[in-house]
């Protein structure tokens, strides 16, 4: 017989740690979650939020730390043990099996029915069939489902990661409403979400994670955006790293690639951009925004659904990447092996996109490919090793190796997806090298980034996507850490919404 | 309706198929009737099981290579150990020999869930390892086999209490498929165990997070499938009376026919039913070029070309219905 104290925490994580090999995604994390309370666990992109999550929910096991869950230490080995511990959780993308119907994904999760249906039209799906099945549904309706699968069995905690990312306005009005009520129950909610507005009117606290530790505690209260976006930046807010000066751009020069009210997928729903000769266009945004999209329908990887994209004025239609390559538009993606052929070694990897262009069916002209290759090789300073195959080399290295070629090749048009992600600061700087060579070249390059600091250091001006949207633009000698974090929560739109309510009131 | 039509379009298609080609046989051959249908239902059977084998591991998100090895060990340990036993004592080997077949799969699975190597390359070797082993027990085709046995496959059906016309154009071979499939595969299909098959290659990650063990459903999937060619060896003895060691056609035949029965290679999609029909069309095809005499050479090409054709079609609907 356990007596609860009032304000005893119903889950307490106490100096989780999770180390991957030499990196700490986790350092010292902490979190407290009192009965009937709804608690945003709010970081910036890498800060461990996912991780702390599979930590919960036992997808991961943590290598220090303690886990309290009604006062009792708990080590959780699987999502089933997290489930019998009462921690339900709902992922950001659906986990129901895509084969089975409705109803037999309930049987194999052992949930009931009855609540299920029940919370389903409470959540907005009343004409829902038992027999429909998953892989057929779109994906809001999918999110419903999990959510109210989570609800149907009970659980003391609920974790909702991204839960309102996918869903349209009126569904995502329906799921606050649930899940308040859920709270006002007496069960308990972690809430991750990107959308401030959200978060102001559902939760009661936020619990902020930076570079793996837990920085901040504090109760939801009018104006906290701005307190939380200086935690979740840290100390490094004010220290501007040097930038580069604005560069003029000549006037009556059409743009390279031109995107108007671009929509794709159910993230992307209006993007407009100009990105010009020699200049270096970088793109921030939080997870998920859908800057994924907007970099798949330039490469040609996905169908856009609305809105034009002009390559030297004139209208472009992909579909297939060959279409966008036939056009200069030139795709890093950020996943560096699917980009090289690993097994090759780097003058081949170099030479590849080459020899498309010398159109040699024939024999490879060894002299011509040799200079050009030479040439970017000793660019690149990755030492000795040029003839090894490319899967020796450090990531870093590789990265250097997939954005080199195409300063070989020499491009219209480079769209660089998070190049430096987990790359070590040294090598950083030589792809910044490497990306400035190509704008110098006069390639146009399109530069997403997941670390706000880069912004300054490799680009020219960058634009802000929140929610499928542009919702700001910024010279990269202005953008401050502080004002794009900003930007990047959708916090500076409101700021001009209300400015200009006041200008015209 | 609609939806059930949906669902089993494929296997539907499929029984059409097959009662098109049974016409087609009956002109080609007026006197075509019990004898005939009885030498296809025998000529099926090993191939029945093998494919029921295949189907499960598939469904489930792996690849067997290992079962005609398999069909082969159990085929032996079967004929050796009946040579000379009594009808009685055959009872209990034919136990014995399921779960041997049990044992062989469930080492498959374990292998390839706590080892990480990748299915194919476990069952390939495994299908050397118990090509050995089936050398082993017997050096050639010889052994024996209960008569008992073999009388449950041959000719047609009679019950009890019902006349034995309404009965006996039923090959008793075709029976005993659909009923020991039946008694396997629909008691596990309905259960969680079943879901867990379906899940598990449908979306592995989302299995997981739905609380299904995997590696536990793996095995359990290997060590069915270990079972089902245990059958499919014993099925090889009942027909022959006797044990072969070296193993037959049937592991691209089963693929074949996992294939032409709607089932994806890729996991979570399909049915039973599809691809024990397949067997059937497959094997009536044979049967049919065989009757007109065509070389056995371009009976293989015929062969490649329906598979490939009727999936091409399958998959041309599926997309257009993907489309709509």
């Amino acid at each position: 017989m356990t007596q609860i104290l009032p304000r005893s925490p119903l889950l307490n994580a106490q100096g989780v740690s999770k180390r991957f090999g030499a990196v700490a995604a986790l350092k010292d994390a902490s979190l407290s979650l009192a009965k009937g309370e709804i608690v945003a666990l709010m970081g910036a992109n890498g800060a461990g939020k996912s991780t702390l999550v599979k930590i919960l929910t036992g997808a991961l096991r943590h290598d220090n730390g303690q886990i309290l869950i009604k006062g009792q230490d708990r080590r959780i080995g699987s999502p089933r043990a997290a489930r019998r511990a009462g921690l339900v959780p709902v992922y950001q993308e659906p986990s129901l099996i895509p084969d089975l119907d409705v109803r037999d994904n309930l049987r194999l999760g052992d949930t009931p029915v009855e609540p299920f249906l029940h919370w389903v039209s409470e959540l907005g799906l009343p004409d829902l069939r038992l027999d429909a099945m998953i892989g057929r549904l779109p994906l809001a309706s999918l999110r419903i489902l999990d959510l109210a699968r989570a609800i149907a069995a009970e659980p003391d905690v609920l974790l909702l990661d991204e839960m309102t990312a996918a869903l349209p306005a009126d569904l995502v009005d329906r799921v606050l409403t649930v899940v308040r009520a859920q709270a006002d129950a007496g069960r308990s909610v972690i809430y991750i979400s990107h959308r401030f507005t959200e978060i102001s009117t559902l939760c009661d606290r936020a619990t902020v994670l930076r570079d793996g530790v837990t920085v901040g505690d504090l109760p939801i209260e009018p104006g906290i955006e701005e307190r939380i976006v200086e935690l979740m930046l840290g100390a490094g807010v004010a220290s501007a790293a040097q930038s580069r000066p604005p560069k003029p751009r000549p006037a009556g020069q059409k743009p390279r690639l031109s995107v108007r009210g671009l929509a794709a997928g159910t993230k992307l729903t209006d993007v407009s951009f100009d990105l010009h000769a020699g200049e270096v266009l970088g793109v921030v945004a939080l997870e998920g925004q859908g800057q994924d999209e907007v970099f798949d329908v330039l490469a040609g990887a996905r169908k856009s659904l609305r809105g034009t994209v002009l390559v030297k004025g004139e209208p472009a239609h992909f579909a297939h990447p060959a279409d966008a390559i036939a056009k200069g538009l030139t795709f890093v993606p950020g996943d560096r092996a699917h980009a090289l052929l690993m097994q090759r070694s780097v003058r081949e990897n170099i030479a590849l996109p080459l020899l498309a262009r010398l159109r040699n069916w024939g024999p490879i002209a060894m002299a011509a490919e040799g200079a050009r290759v030479g040439a970017a090789i000793e660019r690149l300073q990755i030492d000795t090793r040029a003839q090894g195959e490319v899967r020796r080399l450090s990531g870093g290295n590789q990265q250097k190796v997939t954005i080199a070629r195409w300063v070989a090749k020499g491009v219209d048009t480079v769209l660089l997806f998070d190049p430096t992600r987990g790359i070590d600061v040294r090598t950083k700087r030589q792809i910044y090298d490497l990306v400035r060579d190509l704008a110098d070249q006069g390639a146009a390059v399109l530069y997403y980034t997941s670390e706000l600091a880069e912004i300054r250091l490799a680009c020219d001006r960058a634009i802000v996507i929140f929610g499928g949207r542009v919702v700001d633009q910024i010279e990269a000698s202005a953008a401050s850490d502080a004002h794009l974090m900003r930007a990047a929560y959708g916090l500076t739109e409101k700021d001009r919404a209300t400015e200009k309510d006041g200008a015209t009131a | 309706m609609t939806q059930t039509l949906a669902k089993h379009g494929w296997t539907l298609g499929l029984a059409a198929l097959f009662a098109a080609l049974l016409i087609l046989t009956k002109m080609i051959q007026p006197d075509f009737g019990l004898s005939g249908l009885d030498s296809l239902g025998r000529a099926a059977l090993p191939f029945a099981f093998a494919t029921a084998a295949m189907t499960v591991v598939v469904l489930a998100g792996g690849i067997d290579l290992s079962v005609a090895s398999m069909m082969a060990v159990a085929s032996v340990t079967g004929a050796r150990l009946m040579d000379g036993a009594t009808e009685t004592e055959a009872v209990w080997i034919v136990g014995f020999v399921l779960v041997v077949g049990l044992c062989m799969g469930a080492i498959n699975g374990a292998l390839i869930v706590f080892t990480r190597v990748p299915d194919i390359v476990v069952t390939l070797s495994m299908l050397f390892v118990w090509e050995g082993t089936a050398l082993l027990i017997l050096q050639g085709p010889e052994g024996g086999c209960a008569v008992w046995l073999t009388n449950l496959i041959l000719g047609g059906l009679t019950l009890p209490l019902l006349p034995e016309g309404l009965t006996n154009w039923l090959p008793k071979s075709v029976v005993l498929v659909i009923v020991v499939l039946g008694v396997i595969w629909v008691p596990i299909r309905r259960s969680k165990l079943g879901l867990s098959i379906y899940a598990v290659g449908s979306d592995p990650l989302a299995a997981y997070r739905s609380g299904v063990s995997l590696g536990q459903t793996r095995i359990i999937a290997y060590a069915l499938a270990g079972l089902l060619a245990a059958l499919g060896g014993l099925s090889l003895t009942m027909s022959t009376g006797i044990g072969e060691p070296i193993p037959g056609p049937y592991l691209m035949a089963s693929v074949a026919a996992v294939v032409l029965g709607g089932v994806a290679l890729t996991g979570g999609k399909g049915g039973l039913m599809g691809p024990i029909l397949a067997v059937f069309v497959l094997r009536l095809v044979r049967m049919d070029l065989t009757l007109l005499s065509v070389d056995p050479n371009v009976t293989t090409i015929i062969e490649g070309t329906i598979m490939v054709v009727v999936v091409m079609f399958g998959g041309l609907l599926a997309l257009r219905g993907r489309i709509r």
